[in-house]
């Protein structure tokens, strides 16, 4: 599988979101994906929830940290919902 | 005498743990308020709450040490934990409820650590209820930014050449880690093995323990 790259949405909605701040308009690696789960943002309001695909996406510390990386080639694994994700070209 | 002051002092010069005499928070009080009407409505009762409880109490690490033990047993075993970790302890009549287990192994070259920085997310129905560490927010804001320090706290202090993996329960999964396993364990049976490994070595802030 070629490794594909993906954006986190520089979001800043209301309400009940698990995608967490600190990721936001973070660039990633898909590690893999889980499968659909519902939407927690709609299923904390007791709505309707659609089934949304969740995966999880590799971040690099330097990424995430800049020049503060403790070590810029660690890594923090996130599950992220597919709406909140974009799809970025390979550099 | 270590302290003049007896009323905040006990014998011991410890001082008094204060009484709780404050007010129910909102929270406490709509707890007990739908708790006393589920009883009342027939919906639940006094003593399946009781039991749930002690059941929630019960769960211990234990059970996670015991599929660890057999993953460092059966290579077989290990590598279906490795790819459907629901599956696999559904095999040992342990159950991850409506979440979806994802085993992380550690190897010499990497290493895995657990953490839900959105709230406090842990495989409670394998290791039991979660320490209080995990739950605050001291770990949960360093260990994404600076896992090795805060692993350096815990005892754990890993090279630079081995790569640390953070994992940030946001969502559906829970994590376990799957340590590695000690040296000088080769003769050992499963239950033997299982007294290695430690609730601290599943959530990846320490290595198993050596035998002895």
């Amino acid at each position: 599988m070629t490794k594909k790259f993906v954006r986190v949405k520089d979001w800043f909605p209301p309400g009940h979101v698990r995608t967490p701040y600190f990721l936001r308009g973070k660039i990633g690696m898909i590690e893999r994906q889980l499968g659909a789960f519902e939407n927690p943002e709609q299923r904390a309001y007791r709505q309707k929830a659609d089934k949304l695909q969740l995966l999880r996406v590799r971040f690099t510390m330097a990424e995430i940290w800049g020049k503060n990386a403790e070590i810029p080639t660690d890594t923090l694994d996130a599950e992220i919902y597919e709406h909140w994700l974009e799809p970025i070209d390979a550099t | 005498m270590p302290h003049d002051d007896n009323d905040h002092f006990s014998p011991s010069g410890h001082p008094y743990q204060p009484d709780q005499d404050h007010p129910l928070t909102k929270w406490q009080a709509m707890e007990i308020a739908m708790r006393e009407l589920m009883v009342e409505k027939g919906i639940l009762t006094r003593k399946e709450i009781t039991e749930t409880v002690e059941a929630m109490d019960s769960r211990s690490p234990a059970d996670g040490a015991k599929v660890v033990a057999r993953a460092w047993s059966d290579s077989d075993y290990k590598a279906r934990l490795l790819a459907d970790g629901s599956a696999a302890i559904n095999e040992m009549g342990f159950h991850a409820d409506a979440m979806r287990l994802v085993v992380l192994e550690n190897t010499p070259t990497e290493h895995n650590v657990v953490v839900c920085t959105l709230c406090s997310c842990y495989p409670r129905n394998l290791l039991g209820l979660p320490p209080d560490w995990y739950k605050q927010r001291a770990y949960r804001s360093r260990v994404v930014k600076n896992p090795r320090a805060v692993l350096s706290e815990f005892g754990l202090i890993l090279p630079a050449k081995t790569r640390v993996r953070v994992h940030d329960s946001t969502a559906d999964m829970r994590y376990l880690v799957l340590p590695t396993r000690p040296k000088g364990t080769d003769g050992m049976n499963e239950t033997a093995l299982a007294t290695l490994v430690n609730r601290d070595s599943m959530i990846g802030v320490a290595q198993a323990s050596d035998p002895k």
